[in-house]
C-alpha cells in the first residue's frame, strides 16, 4: 500500500509534540476530523457557506500538520468554494474527502 | 530545555484543538508556561487578567479573529508592547502582512516547523526582555507623569522643534579630603549624589536624559510641554544646591569627600526626539540652545558661581529669584558674545 502521509511533515510534528505525545495528538485529530466532516455536510445542507469554509479550513490545517497532504488539498478546495460562496459546485468532493480521510486515518493509526 | 533559551509565559490563541494541544505541549517541552484561548474574545480576557510575555495568534477564528484581536491589543496601552506572533496557513499571507504592518512582531506558517518555532519564540522573548529593560531604565530617568505619557505615545523615533530649557550639571571638585579613595566609595558617592539631583530635577518636571561620568543633562518643557520650563529649571537648580548642602554636611560628619557643582541653563528652540534604533533609543535634545547650556555650565568655573543661565531663561523668571547680570561672554565656537546671568543661591 502506498503511503499518503508525508514522513517529513510527520517527523516535524513528532519532534514538536514530543514522541510521547504524538499518540494523543493523533487521537485528537481522529476524533475531530469526523466532527468537521459532519459540520461540512450540515453546512452544505443548509447552504451556510461561512460555516462550511470554517470547517474546511480547520480540516485543511490539521491534515497538513500530520502530513496528510492529499486530504489537506481536498479540504483546501472546499474552503475556497465556501469562501467564494459556491457550495453548489461541491458535488462529489465531500465523498472524495471522506475517502481520503479514511485512508489517511488508517495509516495514522498504524503509526501510533 | 536548553538553558540558553529564555522561558516565558505564552498565550496560544487558536480555535483548532489539534493546534492548541500541539503548541501547548511543544512549548511546555521547551520550558515555557503556556495558556490557551479558543478565540480572540477569550484571549483578550486572559491577556488583561495576567502577565504574558508573548502571544501566538491564529488569524482564522470565530467570534473575534486574529486581525481584530491584534487591533484590540494595539489599542490597549497595557497590551501594546506585548510581542504577537501570527500563526497562519500559507494562503493567508496577505492577512499576515496586514498584521505585521499593524504591529505584529513576526509570523509562523502552519504546519509549523519546529526549528523556526523555537527560533522565532526565542527572538521575540529576547526583544520583549530588552524592551522591558528599556522601559524600566526609562522610568528611572523621568518622573511617572512623563514616563506614562511617553509610554502612551510610544517610542517612535523622530524629532520635532520644541521650546524648552536645558540644564547641564557637573561636579567641579572633590574637596576636603586628599587621601586616595577606594573605587567603591567613589561610586557610592556618585550614586548618592545622582539620586539627590534626580529628585530635584524630576520634582520640577524635568527629565534627566544623559549621565556621563560625573555630569548630567536634563531637559524641562519636553517631551511634555509646559510654559514655565525656565522657572522650573532654575528652581530645580536651586534645590540641587540645597540638597547638596545637606549632603556635604553629612559627608563632612563622616569624614568623607564633599562635592561642588556647576549648573548651566539655556532656553529656547531645540530639536527633541528619540535617537537610536527601535530597540535601543534614548530621548534627547540637540541644537544651539543645548550647546549654549553646555558652554554656560563650563563657564561656572571661570565665573566662580554655581548657577549660570542665559538671557532667555532669565527673562522668564519670577522676580523673587535673585539674578545678577555678569555681562556678555564670548564662548568658543560662537561669533557673538552671549549675556550670562548668575542665579543667587537661596
Amino acid at each position: 500500500m502506498t503511503s499518503v502521509i508525508d514522513r517529513n511533515a510527520f517527523e516535524d510534528l513528532k519532534q514538536m509534540a514530543g514522541a510521547d505525545f504524538i499518540d494523543e495528538l493523533i487521537d485528537t485529530f481522529l476524533e475531530d476530523a469526523p466532527q468537521l466532516m459532519i459540520q461540512l455536510q450540515a453546512a452544505l445542507a443548509s447552504n451556510d457557506a461561512e460555516s462550511f469554509r470554517r470547517a474546511a479550513h480547520s480540516l485543511k490545517s490539521n491534515a497538513a500538520s500530520f502530513g496528510a497532504n492529499h486530504l489537506s488539498g481536498l479540504a483546501k478546495e472546499l474552503e475556497t468554494l465556501g469562501r467564494e460562496n459556491k457550495l453548489t459546485e461541491v458535488g462529489g468532493r465531500l465523498r472524495a474527502l471522506e475517502e481520503a480521510y479514511q485512508t489517511a486515518a488508517r495509516e495514522l493509526k498504524g503509526m501510533a | 530545555m536548553n538553558s540558553m533559551h529564555e522561558s516565558g509565559r505564552i498565550l496560544v490563541v487558536d480555535d483548532n484543538k489539534v493546534n492548541r494541544l500541539l503548541l501547548t505541549h511543544g512549548l511546555e517541552q521547551q520550558g515555557h508556561l503556556v495558556e490557551t484561548a479558543e478565540n480572540g474574545r477569550q484571549a483578550l480576557e486572559k491577556l488583561r487578567a495576567g502577565n504574558f510575555d508573548l502571544i501566538l495568534l491564529d488569524i482564522e477564528m470565530p467570534e473575534l479573529n486574529g486581525y481584530q484581536t491584534l487591533e484590540a491589543c494595539m489599542r490597549d496601552p497595557s497590551l501594546r508592547d506585548m510581542p504577537v506572533i501570527m500563526t497562519s496557513s500559507l494562503d493567508e499571507l496577505d492577512s499576515v502582512i496586514k498584521c505585521v504592518e499593524m504591529g505584529a512582531e513576526d509570523y509562523l506558517v502552519k504546519p509549523l516547523n519546529p526549528t523556526l518555532l523555537r527560533a522565532r519564540i526565542t527572538a521575540s522573548l529576547e526583544k520583549k526582555r530588552l524592551r522591558d529593560q528599556q522601559r524600566k531604565l526609562f522610568r528611572t530617568f523621568a518622573n511617572d507623569q512623563v514616563a506614562d505619557q511617553l509610554l502612551r505615545e510610544g517610542f517612535s523615533l523622530g524629532g520635532k522643534y520644541v521650546d524648552a530649557s536645558v540644564m547641564f550639571a557637573d561636579i567641579r571638585s572633590f574637596t576636603s579630603l586628599s587621601e586616595a579613595r577606594e573605587p567603591q566609595e567613589i561610586i557610592e558617592l556618585l550614586n548618592n549624589y545622582f539620586a539627590l539631583m534626580f529628585d530635584a530635577i524630576t520634582g520640577h518636571g524635568g527629565i534627566v536624559n544623559q549621565i556621563e561620568g560625573d555630569g548630567l543633562m536634563a531637559v524641562f518643557g519636553t517631551p511634555i510641554q509646559r510654559a514655565d520650563h525656565c522657572e522650573q529649571s532654575v528652581r530645580a537648580a536651586l534645590e540641587m544646591l540645597e540638597l547638596l548642602k545637606g549632603f556635604n554636611q553629612e559627608q563632612a560628619a563622616l569624614n568623607k569627600p564633599q562635592i561642588k557643582i556647576g549648573i548651566g541653563i539655556a532656553a529656547g528652540r531645540m530639536i527633541s526626539g528619540y535617537t537610536g534604533t527601535q530597540h535601543h533609543a534614548t530621548f534627547t535634545c540637540v541644537g544651539d540652545t543645548v550647546n549654549l547650556a553646555s558652554r554656560i555650565e563650563d563657564h561656572t568655573k571661570i565665573a566662580a558661581r554655581p548657577i549660570l543661565i542665559d538671557r532667555n531663561t532669565r527673562e522668564k523668571l519670577d522676580a523673587r529669584i535673585e539674578v545678577e547680570a555678569l555681562g556678555p561672554v564670548l564662548f568658543k565656537g560662537k561669533s557673538i558674545p552671549v549675556e550670562v546671568f548668575a542665579v543667587k543661591p537661596v
